[in-house]
């Protein structure tokens, strides 16, 4: 089953609108991680001073736009993407397009590059609006940035896929995303930053996906470049989860 | 020669067994037929030929490509709640070479492109199901359950529309419960029960098995003795001044040849049916 381009096209375009008809997709994948990046960043104090652990970067030009970034990935991979491919095969849509020519490397390619392309959407959006509101500075390291951004994503993404292979029902993948979801975002750093933690929890943290994809961020915005244990363990965690859940995709 | 083979077709779920030993084949062009009781394995036969069950024994042939040249509905399915119908059919004929004009497939099945599906009626959502199987051109349209919740005249429609695809070649492997709709559609038809295949006849075969009687009740003033010795004629009942004659296909006519005109009033001709047929082949 070859991959064609008009098949392309149209599932883009047809998953696109999909998504966009969700009111609630967009808020929680774009909205609130950019309004809460311009809310947070107004009002915590302290996020505005210049931090000479960052080399008087400010919280809000690294640690608050990484944050709220991963904020719309982990939405997108724990959330958006498992529900829509679950419920597609509870509700037999998946089986349909089975007996067509479409491939099934098709169909999981447009999910997944269309939940990359609103996570880097959410990104630009809120860097732009960053910029305009609290001065604050782009990404000094733009290819690394975007390299550590599209790995975080991907190994994110790729432990959705895992999600949605794994569970039976459209309940059970949105019960089991939330219960990543929460976790991850705490490694990630959202709430407690990896500075504060305490030494044992830190390093299991930066074991985990979003914790390694959370230090990598934020080291990448603070100083233009990340550690390589951190991108190790995000190319693994994503090479794991692809490889199981194609292992354990069903169609049906 | 046969564009699907089909042959001890056996498929279980755990203990249960769905389709004991199926055997059947189908002739490229001919709308084949297949009809039983809830549960008697229907589905489960159509969709190991359609490639979406895996048969546990047996084998099956169908001599086309089953992705491109197959086109299936099947008896659930559903589309994302948000999609429309006229971006459904876009979107299918997409995933094949050589697409029908979905405008005209719109047309034919009836359904306003800017609907959405989940404001669709069962029977426009089996509207939209019949299209999608017929969007990639098919050479082979496997349809399980074609009309069931379909109006009265949305059924006779589909029926027209099912004798134009015949016209342009396409096999058709129907799965039905009307037999209305079996017995004017299908070239052949295979009755199964309990998962293994009670007879295969065209209609009108599977009638004559079943009796094929003609029944002919009329009034009238003369006498009607006459009529036992008539070839066509198998008995004859005078009750409360109504005759009943029983007979073969021609009764009806061996009947009006041998009395006068004027002397028959009210007259009813009864046929046993596709239903008849089907009730008697898998009656307990
Ligand atoms: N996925 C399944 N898992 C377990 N049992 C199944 C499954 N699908 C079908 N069966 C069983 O196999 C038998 C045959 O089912 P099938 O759906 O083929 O019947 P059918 O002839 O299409 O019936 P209907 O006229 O009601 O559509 C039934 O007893 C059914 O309960
Ligand atoms: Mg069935």
């Amino acid at each position: 089953m070859a991959v064609t381009a008009p098949q392309v096209r149209r599932l883009t375009s047809v998953e696109t609108k999909l998504y966009l008809r969700e009111p609630a997709v967009v808020f929680f994948a774009v909205g609130l991680p950019i309004a809460l990046m311009l809310i947070l960043g107004g009002t915590i104090p302290g996020f505005r001073d210049p931090d000479p652990a960052l080399g008087g970067l400010r919280p809000i030009d690294t640690h608050l736009p990484g944050m709220m970034i991963i904020l719309s990935v982990l939405t997108c991979a724990f959330s958006l993407l498992p529900t829509v491919l679950v419920t597609y095969r509870e509700r037999g849509i998946l089986k349909r397009m089975s007996t067509t020519p479409v491939s099934p490397v098709t169909v999981l390619g447009v999910q997944l590059v269309l939940n990359v392309a609103m996570s880097l959407f959410t990104t630009v959006l809120m860097l732009v609006l960053a910029n305009l509101v609290y001065d604050v500075p782009f990404p000094q390291a733009p290819l690394a940035f975007t390299g550590i951004l599209l790995l975080g994503m991907v190994s994110s993404l790729a432990i959705g896929l895992l999600l949605a292979a794994l569970a039976p029902t459209s309940r059970i993948v949105q019960g089991l995303g939330m219960a990543v979801f929460f976790p991850s975002l705490f490694f990630a750093g959202v709430w407690v930053p990896h500075d504060l933690m305490p030494d044992v929890l830190r390093t299991i943290a930066e074991f985990t996906p979003s914790g390694a994809f959370g230090a990598a961020l934020v080291d990448v915005l603070a100083t233009g470049s990340a550690q390589w244990p951190h991108v190790a363990l995000m190319a693994g965690w994503g090479v794991v989860a692809t490889v199981a859940a194609v292992r354990f995709f069903r169609w049906s | 020669m046969a564009i699907i083979t089909v042959q001890n077709l056996r498929k279980q779920y755990g203990d249960k067994i769905a389709v004991r030993d199926v055997s059947f084949s189908v002739e490229e062009g001919e709308i084949y037929g297949i009809v039983g009781r809830n549960g008697a394995g229907k589905t489960t036969t159509v969709e190991c030929v359609a490639g979406l069950r895996k048969p546990d024994g047996g084998t099956i042939r169908v001599e086309a490509d089953l992705k491109q040249q197959v086109g299936v509905q099947l008896q659930e399915s559903a589309m994302p709640d948000k999609l429309r119908v006229g971006e459904a059919l876009d979107l299918y004929a997409s995933f094949y070479a050589n697409p029908a004009s979905v405008t005209e497939l719109l047309d034919e099945v009836g359904l306003d492109p800017k609907a959405g599906f989940a404001k669709l009626s069962g029977g426009q959502r089996q509207r939209l199901s019949i299209a999608l199987a017929l969007v990639g051109n098919p050479r082979i349209a496997i349809l399980d359950e074609l009309t069931t919740g379909l109006d009265p005249q949305a059924r006779r429609e589909t029926w027209d529309l099912i004798s134009r695809i015949r016209e342009r070649g396409v096999t058709v492997l129907l799965v039905s419960h009307f037999m209305e709709e079996v017995e004017r559609l299908c070239d052949r038809v295979a009755v199964i029960a309990g998962g293994t295949v009670l007879a295969v006849d065209t209609p009108a075969g599977l009638i004559a098995r079943t009796g094929g009687v003609q029944r002919v009740t009329f009034r009238t003033t003369v006498p009607v003795e006459s009529l036992n010795s008539l070839p066509e004629v198998h008995s004859v009942t005078v009750e409360a001044g109504h005759v009943t004659v029983t007979g073969d296909q021609n009764v009806l006519r061996a009947i009006v040849m041998a009395l006068p005109d004027s002397a028959i009033s009210y007259l009813k001709t009864e046929t046993s049916t596709m239903d008849d047929a089907f009730l008697a082949l898998t009656g307990e």
